[in-house]
């Protein structure tokens, strides 16, 4: 007898998965993607569920609110721009999350990120005159996102070196980068034209701005462009294959050679980047130009659409895109059937709530739990 | 299917402790389990066997409710029962030793057993309780541990002794164990088995799994062995032989190498004719004087605590040459090993390799020096199991050519990589797509195995190589492990198992306290005076 050909032999599997058509490896991706998706499409409907009852609950039509939400969010060319306004620096926050946290690092710092970000990027702006707009605008791109990369990877050498945990610093990090940049924007950069007393820098000029073509700001296709690169870097490159591996297993990272304190640091500079690209584009494409406490609390949504996005770069578009819906489509719900916007924020936290709760969804819904997640928790030597 | 005539009434000593009824367990295109149907008594071990991959963890897990069967049912103390996780389970009596250890490591041994069951007094923990009724548990059953250490500093045959002893704080009446011995020495497994036999005597039942045969003859009342997913056999000890248990396991008659796994059992085997089986006619250290591949001059390393683990230790290991490192573990063998491959500070001396000083090198240059490493926690350092099969078999290696180009990877050279280390290795696998997760314990081992085998390499540092490994994978692996020596690799050999290390070695140099405190030729020492070094004996005394 020769060694039994079992149902898991390789030989035998191989010859069925050469025979299977790409029509089952389809069915098979879509089947990944379904399940990968349905806590946060589980949550997001939870959420539009709940957010109707306490609408509904204040006297308002629910179908007028919802209706006038998604016309204010996509309704024309001006509630589309709007939205793609809104998502561009959301996806940005998201990718700046998601990035870092594929190296097992929880970036809280996305806010300080994107403010520096903001504040250079309007600084090189308005500060230069007389540049032809395709060194121009880079420059400001750029310098934006090289503060937030600094910014970024303060928090990534300190855990690196000291051990010194990303979460602290990168909050503290937020209140110095508020704190530089309210004093930019009220003292070196302030715009002393006219009587302006209020704290911020002047218009960019003409050659920084980021163009809008019709309803689709540049900014936006820079966010997409951004995902997909993020996708492209994890998953194709020898260097994305290191940061995942020191995010799955650190020990075993360490065993295959690879830097684990190279990785942490070098991943908190791209995360810092992408708030901080985030943050640049605010200033350059929809401000136009930098003022203290306008970007507030942007760079903490990244958390919430990382999270949605289970931080699956790809997955922070859509994310990002239905977050900025809501904010876009907002002021039309008040307008049309008074609810107040303060709803989306409450339907936000319930969305946030359920994906970070996984187990409240699958047991409302009566989603399987795989046996995996479990196994993890015990088990013999034998596995 | 399922026998309807298990409806008897729950008695204060049940019939049935636990058992499974035509379990059937998919993951996918996998039948892990298929109709298999086992029952445990009061008072007995089962002990269950088979090929890895076979299905033997995943029946237990169902056992356990960690794994919902697709099909079958769960009894327990004679009531069919539906566990939806292992709380309903450990409710019911059933206890599980786990390999990740479910135990707080700075927290006291007493603690780590009553927490989450705490006596109480006055609504605090009534700590001289609780010490009280674990000292009287640990005395009635044999388990000793000291109440007070930390979990964090008892070495692993120790923990696992308060994973027993916390089971059966809860009242256990059925313990589960998937391997318990592959981690232990010897004479910790002899003491584990002598426990487990004084549990069964105040009624408990035992589950175990291992892959030694010896251990199964001299411990198990029944026997089940299971071939890709089914059973294939139920028998006792006394019905049946080590040879017949190997041939039912694979199907086929296999060469037990009868030293290796009959001498154990008594534990008087001749170390001599082992050895002379197995070293080929040219001991090739001996024949020319081939290069000196790893050197190591006064290697000092701490363990994880900051104590001196290894101690000014020197040790060469030649081009062609096996050379074993015997030792009662914790003699500084998991350290040593770590500081020669980069992952453990060395605080003194040197390490070349291939001429190279490669002292402080770190992990990289070590591969890149061209040394291949087998660790011996597999799910520590060895695997990322949420990585797939293909990512793994290139762990440490992905950034080479062909698999890396221009810092990009290349899936399908990594892809082809794959396939061919899980044809070689028999990798017991649906794809090289499946994350290494989904793999069974031996055949994580096999993909580790084949993956330090498929690059060029001058040195070889295999610790535990074969842990988990079934026997008629370890033939192969040791045979692989020969050839490399045979084709001029040096070979440094960390392994438990003094059987082990006595088949393969050409020199075993024998570690006590940090030290190599001896150097024997395993074709004339005897088992017995390797044991005295090992226990601290000098050179001298044990007069060889
Ligand atoms: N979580 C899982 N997902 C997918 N397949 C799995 C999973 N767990 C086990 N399997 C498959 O089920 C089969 C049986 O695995 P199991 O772990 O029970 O084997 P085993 O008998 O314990 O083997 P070993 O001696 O190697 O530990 C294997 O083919 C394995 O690949
Ligand atoms: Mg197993």
């Amino acid at each position: 007898m020769s060694v039994p050909a079992g149902p898991q032999a390789p030989a035998e599997t191989d010859a069925a998965g050469r025979a299977g058509s790409t029509d089952d490896s389809r069915r098979t991706l879509t089947r990944t993607v379904l399940r990968a998706a349905a806590v946060p499409l589980a949550s997001v409907a939870l959420g539009l569920v709940l957010g109707a009852v306490l609408i509904a609950v204040q006297g308002h039509s629910v179908l007028s609110a919802y209706s006038a939400l998604v016309l204010g969010g996509a309704g024309d060319a001006d509630a589309l721009l709007r939205t793609l306004q809104k998502a561009t620096p959301l996806v940005f926050g998201g990718l700046a999350v998601a990035f870092a946290f594929k190296a097992g690092l929880f970036n809280i710092g996305g806010q300080g990120q994107l403010l520096v970000g903001a504040a250079f990027a309007a600084g090189v702006g308005f500060g230069l005159e007389g540049v032809p707009l395709v060194v121009h605008l880079p420059l400001a791109l750029l310098v934006g996102a090289a503060a937030g990369a600094v910014w970024g990877a303060i928090a990534g050498v300190l855990k690196a070196t000291s051990g010194a945990h990303e979460v602290i610093v990168t909050i503290m990090l937020n209140f110095v980068a508020g704190n530089l940049t309210d004093w930019l924007a009220a003292n070196p950069w302030q715009d002393r034209s006219g009587s302006n007393i209020i704290a911020r820098t002047p218009l960019v000029e003409p050659s920084a701005e980021i163009p809008t073509w019709g309803w689709l700001p540049a900014g936006f296709v820079l966010a997409v462009l951004a995902a997909v690169a993020c996708w492209f870097v994890l998953e194709r490159t020898t260097y994305g294959f290191e940061v995942r591996s020191v995010g799955a297993n650190r020990h075993a990272a360490h065993y295959a050679g690879i830097s684990v304190g190279w990785i942490m640091a070098s991943t908190m500079a791209v995360a810092g980047l992408l708030a901080g690209l985030g943050g640049a584009i605010e200033s350059l494409g929809v401000d136009g130009r930098f003022e203290a406490g306008v970007n507030v609390g942007l760079g903490f949504e990244g958390i919430t659409i990382a999270l949605l996005a289970r931080t699956n770069p790809i997955a922070v578009i859509p994310a990002g895109l239905l977050v900025g819906l809501m904010e876009a489509g907002a002021a039309k719900m008040q307008f049309e059937s008074g609810v107040a916007p303060e709803i989306i924020d409450v339907i936000q936290a319930l969305i946030l709530l359920f994906v970070a709760a996984p187990l409240i969804v699958r047991w409302l819904l009566r989603l399987r739990d795989t046996d995996d997640r479990r196994l993890t928790l015990g088990a013999g030597w034998g596995r | 299917m399922v026998a309807a005539a298990e409806t008897v009434a729950a008695q204060a000593e049940p019939e049935v402790l636990l058992a499974g009824h035509g379990i059937t367990k998919r993951f996918g295109p996998v039948v892990a389990n298929d109709d298999v149907s086992v029952e445990l008594r009061p008072g007995r071990i089962l002990a269950l066997l088979g090929e890895n991959g076979a299905g033997k963890s995943t029946l237990v897990n169902v056992l356990f409710g960690l794994h919902r069967p697709d099909a079958g049912q769960v009894v327990i103390a004679d009531e069919h029962v539906e566990l939806s996780s292992p709380h309903d389970a450990i409710a019911r009596g059933v206890g599980m030793v786990h390999q990740h250890f479910q135990l707080v490591p700075p927290m006291s041994v007493v603690r780590n057993i009553v927490l989450g069951a705490e006596p109480r007094k006055l609504g605090m923990i009534d700590v001289a309780q609780a010490r009280r009724r674990v000292m009287d548990l640990a005395d009635r059953f044999g388990l000793h541990v000291d109440p007070d250490a930390a979990v964090e500093d008892l070495p692993v045959g120790a923990q696992q002794r308060v994973e027993i002893l916390k089971a059966l704080y809860r009242d256990a009446r059925v313990l589960i164990a998937d391997e318990p011995t592959a981690v232990l020495t010897p004479q910790e497994t002899d003491h584990l088995l002598d426990v487990l036999r004084g549990l069964t005597d105040q009624g408990v039942g035992i589950v175990f799994i291992t892959h030694k045969l010896r251990e199964v003859m001299a411990a198990a009342d029944d026997i089940v062995v299971l071939r890709e997913g089914r059973v294939v056999g139920t028998t006792t000890p006394a019905q049946t032989s080590e040879a017949a248990l190997a041939e039912l396991m694979v199907g086929r008659a296999v060469d037990l190498h009868g030293d290796r796994f009959e001498s154990g059992a008594t534990g008087v085997g001749s170390a001599v004719s082992t050895a002379a089986a197995y070293s080929d006619e040219k001991p090739a250290a001996e024949a020319g004087e081939l290069p000196v591949v790893l050197d190591i001059a006064g290697l000092c390393a701490d363990d994880d605590r900051g104590q001196r683990a290894v101690d000014e230790l020197s040790l060469a290991v030649r081009a062609g040459e096996i050379v074993g490192v015997a030792g009662v573990e914790g003699n500084g063998q998991r350290e040593l090993v770590e500081a020669i491959t980069g992952l453990r500070h060395a605080t003194a001396g040197t390490v070349s390799i291939s001429d190279r000083d490669a002292s402080g090198a770190r992990p990289r240059q070590v591969t890149v020096i061209g040394v291949g490493h087998i660790p011996e926690d597999r799910a520590k350092h060895g695997l990322i199991g949420s990585y797939s099969v293909a990512d793994n078999s290139v762990l440490n290696r992905y950034f080479k050519r062909p698999f890396a180009a221009g810092g990009m990877l290349r899936r399908d050279r990594i892809d082809s990589h794959a396939r061919d280390v899980v044809a070689t290795f028999d990798v017991r696998t649906p794809d090289v797509e499946s994350p290494a997760d989904s793999l069974s314990g031996g055949n994580k081992q096999k993909l580790i195995v084949g993956r330090e085998f498929s690059d060029e390499i001058d040195l070889l540092i295999a610790a535990q190589p074969t842990r988990g490994i079934d026997i008629g994978a370890i033939e192969f692996i040791w045979r692989r492990i020969r050839e490399r020596r045979d084709e001029g690799t040096a070979v440094l050999l960390v392994s438990a198992e003094l059987d082990e290390v006595l088949a393969l070695s050409d020199r075993v140099a024998v570690m006590y306290e940090g030290r190599i405190v001896a150097t024997v030729d395993p074709r004339t020492a005897t088992r017995e005076e390797i044991g005295l070094l090992m226990a601290g004996a000098a050179p001298a005394e044990v007069g060889s």
